[in-house]
Formats: C-alpha cells, structure tokens, sequence
C-alpha cells in the first residue's frame, strides 16, 4: 500500500479510504490563490499600499514645507513644460508653495478622512443592523426608520450646515461625514444578520445559555464582518470624494492645510491659464477613489464562497 | 392593495414629521437666532427684545408647532439675508433644479439602460469591459472637478458652450453631462444584473424557442421585468439629485435652489438652509412613496408581501 503524497506543509489533508490522502486546500489557502490572480484587487491593494507609505512617510519624500510660502516662485509649472524647473516636479501654486510636497501631504487628509468616516458609520450602521437583524419585530421596524429618516435628508446639504456650525476641522469633518454614510452598512448588516440568526450554530448558543451581546458579537459578527469591510471601503472612496467636494466650497478643511479638494478649489482661480493645478489633485483623488474602489469589489469577489468574475 | 398604501403612507408621514423637526432644530444649533436677526450692534435689551418680538423666547416645542403650521400654509419665514420670503426664493429657483434634475436623469438613462442591456446581452465581451469601466470612471470621478475639466475643455479651449449662468438650455449642457455621469453607474449595473437574471429565466428561454426575434425577447420580455428596479432607482436618484445639486449648481454658478442653499449657508442664513432641506427631504419622501406604489401596481409580489 503506497500513499500518494501532495499535501505540503501548512495544509490539511482528507485521509480517504487508507490508499489516498487528497489535499483539501484550507479557506486562507484559496483566498490567497484568488487573491494573487484577481487583478483588480492586485491593482487596488498597490495603489493604497503605496499611498498609505507616501502618507506616512511624506516628510522624507520632499524638501519642501507644504505650508512655506514663496511669492518669488509662483504658478511654476510642471517640470515636464517648456518653463518648468526640475527644483519643483510639479511645479508650484498661486502662493508659490511646491505642488508635488502639498499633494504629497494631501493624502494624509484623504486618508484620515476616509478611514475616520468608513470607521464611525461601520460601528453606527453596522451596530444598528446587528440589533435590527437579531431582534426583528419593533426593534427591527425601529431600525429601518431611522434609515428612511437618514435616506429622505439631503446628506451633503446637511453636511455643508453641520460643518458651516461646528467649523471645518480634521474631526468634525470626519465625524460628520461618518454619519453621512452609515446607511448602508445599517441595511446590509441587518438582512446578513437575519439570514445568518437562523443558523444552527446560533440556535445552539442560545440553548446553551450564550447571553444575547455573546451571541450577536460571537456567532453573528464574524459572519458579518465580511460585508462590512466590503462596504467599508465603498463608503471610505465616497468619504474621500466628498471631503474633496466640501473643501473645495469651501466648507470642508480649512486653509492652509494640504486637502486636495481645496487645492481644487486654489486652483480654479488660476485655472483658465495654469490648468495643471487643477488637474493634478482631481487626478490624484480620481486613482486613490478607483484603487479603494478596486479594493473593495476585489475583497467581495475573494470572500465570496462560490468565488466570482 | 390598499392595506400596502396605507401603510406605507403612515410610514412616509412619520418620517416627514420626523425630518421636520431635524431640519427645525439645525436651525437651532446653528445659534442665537434672536442675536442674528437683532444684528452685530445689538445690547442684551435689544436682542431680548428681537427674541420676543419673533417668540424666540417660548419654549421649543411650541415653537416648533408654530413653524410647522406655517410650513405647512406655505409660509416658510424670511430671509435674514435679503428679508424675502423663503417660499418665494425657493419659488424662483426650483424650475432650474427641476430641469438641471430632469435632464441628468433623462441622459443617465439613456446611456445606461442600452449599455446595461447590451453588456448583459454578451458578459465578458468588450462591450461588457466597456460599460464597466465607464461605471468604475464615473463613481470615481470627483463630481466637481469633472465639471471644471467640462468647463476647460468644452468652455475655454473649444469654446462651444457656456460656462455659467442659467438662462438658455446650453447652460444645461455641461452640468448634465456632469451630474449624469455621477449617477449612471448605478443604473448601468442594476441594468445589468436585472438583464443577466431575466435572460437566465424560463420565460426568456421559452420566448427564444418559439422563435421570438432577438429584439422582442430583450426589450418586450426581459427588459419589461429588470427594469421594476430601475424604476426605484430612477426615483431615488431624482431625489438625490435634488439634493445632490449644489455642488454642481455652484460649479457652474447655475441659479438653482443648490446655489441658493450654498449661499446661505455661507451667509448663515438658516431659515432658507433649514426650508430647503426640509422641502428636498419632502420631495424625496414623496418621489419614492410614488415610485414604491408604481412597483406594487406593476409588480403583485410586492403588495401582496
């Protein structure tokens, strides 16, 4: 009796009959397979890889301040033009401030911004959803109007007031924004949460005695997290477009702080002449949107159990 | 049929009344009205004197029913700005919105719903690649800066259209290419995910065997059942359009209710903030109790459910 060995190191193997042991690759082992050939997630996990590193990094990326003004130097353009200067890549703003340093910092804002808002409407919306889904009845009805309050308002006009009030720093922009986009997590984790609650492993948690927050935060939520982190990162890309959208009225983060939005917004002044400050950042903000996005459809193409196209 | 109307209309009031005294109290947390209306220069005594005058100094919840039994009569307070009435501000403005609206949705559809069609017709064709990444381009396409490069390119290089202003049609060009682009990923997908599972279906397969042509079967068969949630969409986007407005209004400086919000938030004009979003919140509770008793008529699994 010889067996036929394929199993590597690190994964179960079946034992059937004595004669064979088949490899059964293990759940991790066909996400990272998936992974590795999906080119969408491949291109999106680079992209906000790499711009997590320029973020952190960003002081020993350039030489230049991003707030050092220098009126000798202004509207330089890239260096690619004819008038351009290799001294500033891509070239200088309407107050002389190095363009490439003031994007390079950009990123952080975006970054904060995105995560921060993804963050706060993930424990919001997907708080709400748990309770909603796992009670149902009132509970749920409860849930599901304060939805269709949330949905009937004009999110980004509320914003705009809210912001307008509380003034446009880093936190409030955040925090606001965060209660702009928990809608969905709140609709997705509610009807997960009912599939999942009729579940075998739930009922038995509850014969046993397992205390209603064990059950919903033990058995439920990690079943949910899955969706979440897809919609996560949906909602971070809109986060990251409309921070840029209520800075550049105006209303968002405040001058002189490096948002790409309002460096949008800079920039239209000058725009009918020095079109690149223009269309930099939105470039900018344009890649980091498609990457997330990327990112998300890949991780939701990954974690689905049939696998998709 | 009518225990579904019913219903949903009482939830639809509930969640107007509900939206009314949200949009009353950001008229609230934004400050001292009474020290607003009273202006800069005012002593203690006066700005008492102002808060009574306007009956700021009644408790909340009287003043809120005050408020919204005027709304209600279509009296909606004046401006702090110019001290015109908000209804008619908003009165002289909301044609353009509607249109700016009307007209984004009209060519959000009438790209997405041929490109979902024909994408769900042949998946992984080029075509299919094709109507994707125009759906990935335009969700990540900040909305704003696509104007301004409309305006760059179609206003300032080509000089063909007009860059701001409200008056003609060809103002309306560019902010709907714009806002269109905005929300027809959306409709494309659904487009598409309701064709592929139509297509999929008995019916569909039926409707080929008895020699049905290709057109019949794609637009009267299957289009017919994936479109039931398009309709919703449609009306949801309206809504959000609505709403969704003011940054392009300002981008294009068109002179819609969008722009008027804009200005007087920057003016911290409350009342005509406070109006429109209420007024927006109305017509998008309104737009999609319409479009859920179209899908109960069209659709008998739904009122019967």
């Amino acid at each position: 009796m010889t067996s036929i060995e394929h199993g590597r190191a690190g994964h179960p193997t079946t034992r059937v009959g004595t004669a064979f042991e088949i490899e059964a690759p293990s759940p991790r082992a066909i996400r990272r397979q998936r992974a590795l050939t999906h080119p969408g997630f491949l291109f999106g996990a680079t992209v906000m890889l790499l711009t997590i590193l320029v973020a952190v990094f960003a002081p020993l990326l350039t030489t230049y301040d991003p707030f050092a003004q220098d009126l000798t130097q202004r509207l330089i353009p890239p260096a690619w033009t004819a008038k351009g200067s290799w001294a500033h890549l891509l070239g200088t703003d309407g107050l002389g401030r190095d363009y490439l340093t003031r994007l390079i910092y950009g990123s952080r804002i975006s970054l904060i911004v995105g995560f921060g808002a993804a963050a706060i409407a993930a424990l919001v919306g997907g708080s709400l959803g748990l309770i909603g889904g796992y009670f149902g009845g009132r509970i749920d009805g409860l849930v599901m109007y304060f939805v269709n309050v949330k949905l009937a308002m004009p999110g980004v006009l509320v914003a705009l007031s809210l912001i307008s009030v509380f003034g446009g720093s880093v936190p409030v922009v955040v925090g606001v924004l965060g209660f702009l986009f928990w809608d969905r997590f709140a609709v997705v984790t509610r009807s997960v949460t009912q599939q999942i609650r009729v579940n075998d492993y739930v009922t038995a948690a509850e014969a046993v005695g397992a205390s209603r927050l064990r059950i919903i935060l033990g058995e439920i939520l990690p079943n949910v997290m899955n969706h979440i982190i897809v919609i996560a990162s949906l909602e971070m890309a809109s986060a990251i477009l409309v921070e840029a959208a209520l800075s550049f009225l105006g209303l968002g983060i405040r001058p002189p702080t490096p948002s790409w939005g309002l460096m949008i917004s800079e920039g239209r002044n000058f725009m009918f002449f020095e079109p690149y400050l223009v269309a930099i950042p939105g470039v900018a903000i344009f890649i980091l949107v498609i990457a997330i996005n990327m990112l998300g459809d890949g991780i939701r193409d990954i974690t689905a159990p049939e696998g998709r196209n | 049929m009518i225990r579904f109307l019913v219903h949903r209309t009482m939830i639809a009031v509930l969640v107007a009344l509900t939206v009314s005294i949200i949009g009353f109290a950001l008229l609230r947390l934004s400050g001292d009205l009474a020290s607003a209306l009273a202006g800069d220069t005012a002593k203690p005594e006066q700005i008492a004197q102002t808060a009574h005058l306007y009956g700021l100094d009644r408790p909340l919840y009287i003043q809120y029913v005050d408020w919204a039994g005027k709304a209600l009569r279509g009296d909606l307070g004046r401006s702090l700005f110019s001290n015109e009435p908000v209804s008619f501000l908003i009165g002289q403005r909301i044609g353009v919105t509607v249109q700016l609206s009307f007209m984004s949705l009209v060519f959000a559809l009438a790209i997405a719903i041929p490109l979902g069609v024909l994408a769900a017709t042949k998946p992984n064709s080029w075509l299919d690649r094709l109507a994707l990444g125009l759906s990935v381009f335009g969700q990540a396409m900040p909305n704003f800066w696509f104007g301004l490069i409309l305006i760059i390119v179609f206003g300032v290089v080509l000089r063909w259209l007009p860059i701001s202003g409200s008056d003609h049609f060809a103002n309306f060009i560019l902010p709907t290419i714009t806002l269109g682009t905005a929300i027809m990923p959306a409709i494309m997908r659904l487009t598409r995910t309701g064709m592929l599972d139509a297509l999929d279906s008995d019916y569909i397969r039926m409707a080929r065997a008895k020699g049905l042509s290709t057109g019949a079967v794609l637009f009267k068969h299957a289009l017919r059942n994936a479109i039931l949630p398009v309709v919703s969409l449609s009306a949801v986007s309206l809504g959000l359009l609505l709403g969704g407005s003011v940054i392009v209004e300002s981008v294009f400086a068109l002179n819609g209710i969008g722009f008027l919000a804009f200005q007087s938030i920057l003016r911290t004009d409350f009342p005509v903030v406070q109006s429109i979003v209420v007024f927006v919140s109305f017509a998008y509770i309104g737009l999609t109790l319409l479009s859920d008793v179209i899908n109960a008529y069209l659709d008998p699994r739904i009122r019967i459910g």
